[in-house]
């Protein structure tokens, strides 16, 4: 590490220790910053009176029970070759049963990867071209691509879409369960001081969003990825509260401008509209989520295939819901640790490697 | 001769003496090599160590090496770990019909190669073709045995509390390597594999430091599953400076787009040394002075708190534990 570098920790990390102010509570609102908070050890030297809580940031934890049962139904009553992302795969379906399925067989299966092993073609992908790619390779299957993910993946699927119209592709469609961040925020507000905001997303988007939040009293910075971004972050955070009023500062400016991406933003603008959607373990939120806009149905897995609508069911042991909302901590579950284990996981944040579940149980659940 | 490798070639007969007059005895011709059922050996006085190894590599080419360096290098470090002076080898060739003869040629003068660095003879050979898509390309077994120096003892179980660790180079070249051959994630970046044989180095460190208690081979699952093996046999901790680990910045670049963690990436050139602190210098200037050593580094020690947990000590001044190994992160890497 440079001097410099090492320079930068050691004032950030001062200015962190000598906090004295009322107890903060910030929370990460990216699955990346979770993991690299937990790898790099941050919470375990940061005073008493500063908290960081994981909050809903990482896709595939958030991604709710009947998507995995709409996508487990595809794969398994309509022949269809699922192309995902590979940690989706793992993620529980409806505890227990698998939602209305005339199916008999179809019932029992609670993932993809049990649908995979009854024999269903499950395809890890990379990225939402692959999947174009193997719908232009497999003509005679049916292609649909599980597209999740917040602001930062969603102008992929879109540009997906289009390579898929352009090529006259009839035979790839996406299932939708993209997230927009704001509605997260507003969700949350009242569960933290300050937003650590998530610098891939506010990249695409910009940070009016943020700007604004700050005006209506909720504070936060964009941050980086790296160790001496994320403990530049905090340390902003920990002054900006000790000076009193409600503050946004932008501590990733390498790669966030404020007004973001607008190519990104015209894409998804043209292509998707705003819907409600449900997020793991929180509920539907309005507006909180994208889906192809009508003229783009010929894409759209759901209209496609007429899915008939999920009532997908928890399992009533997993607390998911309360830790991404910042409630309780992971090791408050009675099964975490016992019964959901990265090996065999319950809930979706013990699946990702991003997951708060996840990242406390493999680096030893500090605090 | 054919341009490609039929199952003629298996078959025990006119065409199964070609493929080995022309390929396999042009290469690995020594007055050991049998022309009969089995190889007739002096064995010497003193502990012998044997050890095999299969390979099955996709793809069978990749910066840095092949197949067929690969599964000499393999076996001979398993050996070079126990203090074993690598002395006779057999290798058995399973190819799927169709593979090119050119490239078993190139895999042939790899192992040649790679056999005549370290001073291994390879004295019996067996092939087999499969039809197409009974295997893939090429899959290789090597068997050897070797010579244990005197007055050595290495082994999982030996390292003390207070122990240095060392490893001898950069660390997840070859993992990383192979999972960029792979074109699966669209990356490119400037890595090369580590496949090396490392026996020569091995013998310099026991030359110098005989007292070593333990040298493993990182491969599959990397540094980071051998110290957790480690932590398990001998009942210590590690502690690690996360700084003082040698990453290469392809390596660093891609694991960090990825989400992977270097110490769990796979090395094929790469030993872990756990020793008497005392002999930590020794060992480290021995080693820069070694081949394919050059880039040793010490990167902790061994410690009786927190028995069987590897723990990092990182760049904010912060103590956190390496992740236990999860799920195998790439088949066939090796």
């Amino acid at each position: 590490m440079s001097d410099n570098k090492k320079n930068v920790i050691a004032r950030a990390r001062a200015i962190i220790d000598s906090y004295d102010g009322k107890p903060i509570r910030i929370m990460e609102v990216c699955g990346t910053h979770t993991h690299e908070i937990f790898r790099l050890g941050i919470r375990q030297i940061l005073p008493d009176k500063v908290r960081l809580i994981s909050g809903p940031g990482c896709p595939v934890c958030v991604t709710p029970v009947d998507f995995i049962d709409e996508a487990v139904y595809l794969a398994m009553e309509r022949d269809v070759t699922i192309c995902t992302f590979g940690d989706l795969v793992r993620v529980p379906g409806s505890f227990g049963t698998s939602a209305q399925t005339s199916d008999k067989k179809t019932a029992k299966i609670g993932s993809l990867a049990a649908a995979r092993a009854a024999g269903a073609r499950i395809q890890v992908v990379y990225a939402p071209q692959d999947a174009v790619a193997y719908a232009r390779e497999h003509p005679q299957e049916q292609v649909v691509f599980l597209s999740v993910g917040f602001e930062t993946t969603t102008p992929s699927s879109c540009l997906a879409v289009k390579e898929a119209q352009r090529e006259g592709l009839t035979n790839f469609s996406i299932l939708t369960a993209n997230k927009t961040m704001p509605s997260a925020y507003a969700a949350m507000k009242d569960s933290t001081d300050a937003f650590l905001y998530p610098g891939h997303v506010h990249a695409i988007t910009g940070t009016g969003i943020c700007e604004k939040l700050a005006e209506e009293g909720t504070s936060g910075v964009v941050a980086g990825f790296t160790a001496r971004e994320l403990m530049t972050a905090l340390a902003v955070i920990v002054k900006k509260t000790q000076e009193g009023s409600p503050f946004f500062e932008n501590c990733y400016p390498r790669v966030v401008r404020a007004e973001g991406s607008p190519a990104a933003q015209r894409l998804v603008e043209e292509m998707m509209e705003p819907c409600d959607a449900r997020w793991r373990g929180i509920g539907v939120l309005p507006q909180s989520g994208v889906q192809l806009r009508p003229e783009y149905a010929a894409f759209d897995a759901r209209v496609k295939f007429n899915i008939p609508s999920m009532q997908g069911r928890e399992n009533p042991a997993c607390r998911c819901g309360e830790v991404l909302q910042g409630k309780c901590m992971p090791s408050d579950c009675k099964v975490f640790g016992k019964g959901c284990t990265p090996e065999h996981p319950i809930g979706a944040c013990m699946v990702s490697g991003e997951g708060a579940c996840s990242a406390f149980y493999l680096y030893g659940g500090d605090r | 001769m054919q341009e490609t490798v039929t199952l003629a070639h298996g078959a025990g007969g006119k065409q199964t003496s070609e493929l080995i007059e022309k390929v396999f005895k042009a290469h690995f011709e020594n007055p050991l090599f049998t022309p009969d059922d089995a190889a007739v050996l002096q064995i010497p006085a003193g502990k012998m160590a044997m050890s095999t190894d299969g390979f099955i590599v996709s793809p069978a080419f990749f910066p840095g090496g092949n197949i067929g360096k690969l599964s000499i290098c393999g076996t001979v470090n398993d050996l070079a770990c126990m203090g074993a002076q690598p002395m006779y080898m057999t290798c058995a060739f399973v190819i799927e019909e169709g593979f090119p003869m050119v490239r078993l040629e190139e895999i042939a003068a790899a192992m040649e190669k790679t056999a005549a660095e370290v001073g291994v003879c390879i004295v019996a050979g067996d092939t087999k073709v499969a039809g197409k898509g009974q295997v893939d390309g090429v899959f290789i077994t090597t068997t050897a045995v070797g010579r244990i120096m005197d007055g050595v003892q290495t082994g999982g179980a030996l390292a003390k509390p207070g122990d240095c660790v060392i490893v001898t180079g950069d660390v997840g070249r070859h993992g990383c390597t192979i999972l960029l051959a792979r074109d699966d994630y669209g990356i490119e970046a400037d890595v090369t594999s580590d496949c090396a044989p490392l026996w020569h180095a091995v013998n310099n460190i026991l030359t110098a430091a005989p007292d070593i208690h333990v040298i493993r081979d990182a491969t599959r699952g990397g540094v980071g599953t051998v110290l957790y093996e480690i932590a398990g046999q001998s009942n210590v901790g590690f502690s690690l400076e996360s700084e003082s680990i040698p990453v290469d910045p392809g390596v660093r670049g891609v694991c960090g787009m990825l989400g992977l963690e270097p110490l769990y990436l796979a090395c094929e050139g790469r030993l872990v040394i756990i020793a008497p602190a005392e002999k930590k210098d020794i060992i480290l200037e021995t080693l820069r002075r070694s081949p394919h050593t050059e880039g040793a580094a010490c990167i902790g020690t061994v410690t009786e708190d927190h028995p069987g947990r590897v723990v990092l000590n990182t760049e904010i001044g912060s103590q956190t534990i390496l992740p236990r190994p999860g799920n195998e992160l790439l088949p066939r890497i090796c």
